[in-house]
């Protein structure tokens, strides 16, 4: 052991959290995707990721743009408005090796790739699929968006008259393996979500309330920093153990339950509220109904199941990513060519 | 019978057809028919003589009317023969208009009670009376609606001098060896032998004699072929969404992958998904392609379309992907199972903003096969959309190919920096132009090394992939992509040019080519006029079509749409030379003729 302790904290493959950071943020000062950043960073150091094998997808919009913002050392691909899966799952099929983060918005995810969210979830794309939901379109400079409260009100004074779409019911709906909320200015607890997400060998999807300080932060939106903190509601106390890390750790027996991932991690929770319990699905469909008929956001890890087969395994394709495949696995032989042309004389 | 025969005098007038004339069935979709089609049409195949079926079916699964055209001719002429030799009526609804349509001295088989001899008398009639024959000759009632079209086969094969053993063959092969509809089909078959046999007075209009121009040769349709193409080229990844006519190319290479694409533990070496639509196609073919995979899809027109955001977003970031689009006729839907070559101007330039890609035009298998392969060496070479355009006809229709030449050699993965490469490298930008001919380096997520990690953007980016909106940025990256295009010259399939030194030429691409050859035949024939003939293989155009068309004092652009469009863009490439262009135009749904090409130069000549 070295007797001084080293300046700058260092994780298990030598890297500071300096290695993870991207480019400047050109966001607004303030902005709760940079909070949302923040904590990807954070977490990726926390658990080791090596950055070389993330892929960085987005769509178009203000969340899009951040992957710019993280993981210097990481491919990114900032792709078309709404169209990020099915980039996303293109690439994750090429290289099942590569950890694909996914960061879109609720106009991205709500609207016009309403379609394309649907189908990963279905599908089980292995990504971690962010959708940094502030109620607004700020690129565009303030129009509403399909998460919008009903009666929510914008900075010039328009009220919305339509109902909002939950990204996380309808994930629900659609059987997704991993369904969380948070809240950008609740670092801790999302903090804990994504670290679970990085294990998680399915789609995981993670709806951050996350406020935008130009258009959408004065009192009478329901989207504003201080709406969100009077109506946060945490579901339950989350705790999140690597599994290289698991003898290190203490969990008291009896306290939590826990959900182990295919890799040995664990994720624990207690539940602050009517005994949730995040494996009960059609128990999260409820409470989360009746939530948001009260104005709640609840927050925390909705749903898990560990167990739904993904892509790689309902295409059936070789345990080798694709992409390392050689000429002689992937062009049959001439007796192969001889033999179609056979059956066709 | 007293009715066959109907105008005997003029029939005498009339010289045998030997080996060349064509066959119409007219029939229920659904009903049944296409086996009986194919049966007859591979007997004339393995009888040695060239052969050709084309199938007109209804946008429909059962129901309406569908016709099967079969053009036999000992010369190989294998393109749409417009006139009909013998009509085989099986469908009530279609028969009169089926009739009428025919050419004098044609031959109609009928089914009895439609009564057809009264509607003109200078047609040969032969009625047929089919429900008596299979309720005979099938044990089954259930299986007569689908077994009473085999009892033509046997009629047509009395009638035609067919060799009966082939057909024999050919049931077998057809049904694959189940042993049961074989002994049931060809019960049928025998039947309706039989009975013309005894029954239908002879004709000397119409005779196939078996010859020895088949042999060794395979019956494929385009889309098969470009499956193969696709399969051996060693693609990985694969996004669909059904739409006619293209869904058989990757269901057929989904058929062909699941035997001869798996890995020692018996997984898939490529990823096949139905995909939500025609937009996450495209985009699954672009992350794959990004993320180092060789990816396609296959469509038609309104996927193209639906695509077309994507396929900008390929061209500007430099991702290479296949797009197979399998041509119908638009717009709009359009007609749905008819051919055009509709989308030549749609694929060269799809998606907004200057865009211009590499496309390929295959015109028959053996093509259909090589080019399929080759677009996937194109798409990483020029890490770029690439388009293999065919169409409806060439696609879903039989034709008759030599059996495909095996692509020997090594894939061309293009300029690829893995990380003993980077790590050599002082200074490397992912646009950066390090050779001078357009095309940069690439390298692929997850390679370690901490180095070649860069950011893929579809709006503007330096030679570093940063954004930049700065004007000199953008011109040099646009300018250095079409530096990228001319490139390309140098590496797509080059024409094929016939050139007799008439100065009269004739340019033609993808489905066109077989009624290309046979109207330059009768030309010279029948006309007494040369022509030299280009055959258009890809975009962009290259060095041979410059100087055909310099060497040419006109040239006759033939094309299957109404707008001239191929005609466009030659103008556009060739500004200089836009009045030597005449189209020849042919836009019916149908497939071109040679006819057509003839009346059109013709009428140019005049």
């Amino acid at each position: 052991m070295t007797t001084t302790a080293p300046l700058i904290p260092t994780n298990r493959l030598g890297l500071t959290k300096q290695d993870y950071v991207g480019s400047k943020s050109t966001l607004c000062a303030g902005c709760g995707h940079d909070s949302i950043t923040g904590q990807l960073i954070n977490a990726a150091f926390e658990m080791n990721i090596e950055a070389y094998k993330v892929a960085k997808m987005s769509g178009i919009g203000c969340s899009s743009k951040t992957p710019t913002y993280f993981f210097n050392q990481a491919w990114g691909f900032n792709s078309v408005h709404g169209r990020m899966p099915s980039v996303a799952t293109g690439a994750a099929l090429a290289n099942r090796e590569l950890i694909n983060i996914g960061i879109s918005g609720d106009g991205d995810s709500m609207s016009i790739g309403i379609g394309q969210f649907m189908h990963t979830i279905r599908r089980n794309v292995p990504i971690i699929y962010i959708i940094e939901d502030n109620g607004v379109y700020g690129l565009t400079k303030g129009q509403f968006s399909a998460t919008a409260d009903l009666g929510s009100v914008l900075k010039h004074g328009s009220v919305n008259e339509l109902p909002p779409i939950d990204p996380c019911t309808l994930a629900l709906e659609l059987g997704c393996g991993f369904v969380a909320r948070s809240f950008s200015g609740d670092p801790k607890q999302l903090n804990t979500i994504l670290k679970a997400a990085m294990v998680h060998n399915g789609t995981c999807i993670i709806d951050v309330i996350s406020p935008c300080v130009t258009f959408n932060n004065h009192d009478s939106s329901t989207r504003s920093y201080k709406n969100v903190k009077d109506h946060d509601f945490p579901l339950e106390e989350l705790g999140f153990v690597q599994f290289s890390e698991l003898e290190q750790v203490d969990i008291p027996a009896g306290e939590s339950k826990s959900v182990t991932f295919p890799d040995g991690s664990k994720v624990m929770f207690r539940a602050l509220r009517n005994d949730y319990d995040p494996t009960d699905r059609f128990g999260a469909m409820k409470i989360l109904h009746e939530g948001a008929e009260k104005g709640e956001f609840l927050t925390g890890l909705l749903y898990i199941n560990t167990e739904k087969p993904n892509i790689h395994a309902t295409t059936h394709i070789s345990d080798t990513p694709l992409v390392h495949l050689t000429q002689a696995a992937l062009k049959p032989g001439k007796d192969i060519l001889a033999k179609c042309m056979a059956e066709l004389m | 019978m007293s009715t066959a025969l109907a105008n005997e005098s003029s029939v005498q007038d009339t010289k045998m057809l030997v080996n060349d004339f064509s066959i119409e069935i007219g029939t229920v979709n659904g009903s049944g028919s296409q086996t009986a089609n194919s049966v007859l049409m591979r007997t004339i195949f393995q009888m040695g003589v060239p052969v050709s079926g084309k199938n007109l079916f209804p946008s429909n699964i059962a129901g309406l009317p569908t016709w099967f055209q079969i053009r036999a001719n000992t010369k190989g002429y294998v393109a749409r023969k417009a006139i009909v030799d013998l009509m085989i009526c099986m469908n009530p609804e279609t028969a009169k208009d089926d009739v009428l349509k025919l050419s004098p001295h044609a031959i109609v088989i009928y089914d009895e009670p439609l009564k057809l001899n009264t509607l003109r008398d200078d047609l040969i009639y032969y009625p047929v009376p089919f429900q008596k024959l299979v309720t005979a000759s099938c044990p089954e009632p259930k299986l007569h609606k689908l077994v009473k079209n085999m009892i033509y086969v046997g009629v047509a094969g009395q009638m035609l001098g067919l060799d009966m053993n082939e057909s024999k063959l050919a049931i077998s092969k057809q049904l694959n060896g189940k042993q049961k509809a074989i002994e049931i089909n060809q019960a049928a078959v025998d039947a309706g032998f039989a009975w013309a046999a005894e029954n239908m007075p002879p004709q000397n209009r119409l005779r196939v004699v078996a010859e020895n121009k088949t042999k060794g040769n395979i019956i494929i349709d385009g889309n098969a072929a470009c499956a193969l193409g696709a399969m051996f080229a060693g693609v990985q990844v694969v996004g669909w969404y059904p739409i006619t006519p293209s869904s058989s190319l990757v269901e057929s290479l989904i058929d062909y992958a699941e035997e001869y694409r798996r890995d020692e533990n018996g997984k898939l070496t490529v990823a096949h998904v139905q995909m939500e639509d025609e937009l996450a196609s495209a985009g699954l073919v672009l992350g794959a392609g990004w993320a180092g995979a060789r990816s396609m899809t296959a469509t038609s027109g309104p996927g193209i379309s639906l695509m077309s955001e994507f396929i900008g977003l390929g061209y500007f970031t430099e991702t290479p992907g296949v797009f197979f689009n399998v041509a119908r006729t638009g717009p709009s839907t359009g007609l749905p199972t008819r051919t055009m070559q509709g989308d030549i101007e749609l694929c060269a330039k799809c998606s907004h903003g200057d865009t211009q890609h590499i496309n390929l035009y295959p015109g028959n298998m053996a093509e259909c096969f090589d080019f399929a392969y080759a677009s996937f060496d194109l798409a990483e070479r020029f890490q770029t959309p690439i388009f293999v355009v065919t169409d409806l006809d060439l696609g879903m229709q039989n034709w008759m190919s030599k059996p495909f030449d095996y692509p020997e050699g090594d894939f061309d993965r293009g300029k690829v920096l893995g990380e003993q490469e980077l790590a050599e490298m002082k200074d490397w930008g992912r646009y950066k132009d390090v050779d001078g001919d357009g095309i940069t380096y690439r390298t692929m997520p997850g390679t370690p090394g901490g180095k070649g990690a860069y950011f893929t953007r579809g709006s503007g980016h330096n030679a570093y992939a940063q954004y930049t909106e700065k004007p000199k940025d953008y011109t040099d990256l646009m300018d250095r992509l079409r530096a990228k295009y001319e490139t390309a010259k140098s590496y797509v399939p080059k024409p094929i040019v016939d050139d007799t030194g008439s100065k009269r030429g004739v340019l033609a691409f993808g489905s066109s080519d077989s009624a290309v050859m046979e109207a330059r035949d009768v030309l010279v024939d029948s006309f007494q006029k040369k022509t030299d003939y280009l055959r258009l293989r890809a975009l962009p155009f290259t060095a041979e079509v410059d100087a055909f068309i310099n060497e040419s004092d006109v040239i006759y652009v033939v094309e299957q749409n109404r707008d001239a469009q191929m005609k466009a863009l030659l103008r556009e490439f060739y500004p200089e030379a836009a009045m030597k262009f005449k189209s020849v135009l042919h836009y019916d749904g149908l497939a071109i003729d040679a006819q057509t090409i003839i009346d059109q130069i013709n009428a140019f000549e005049k």
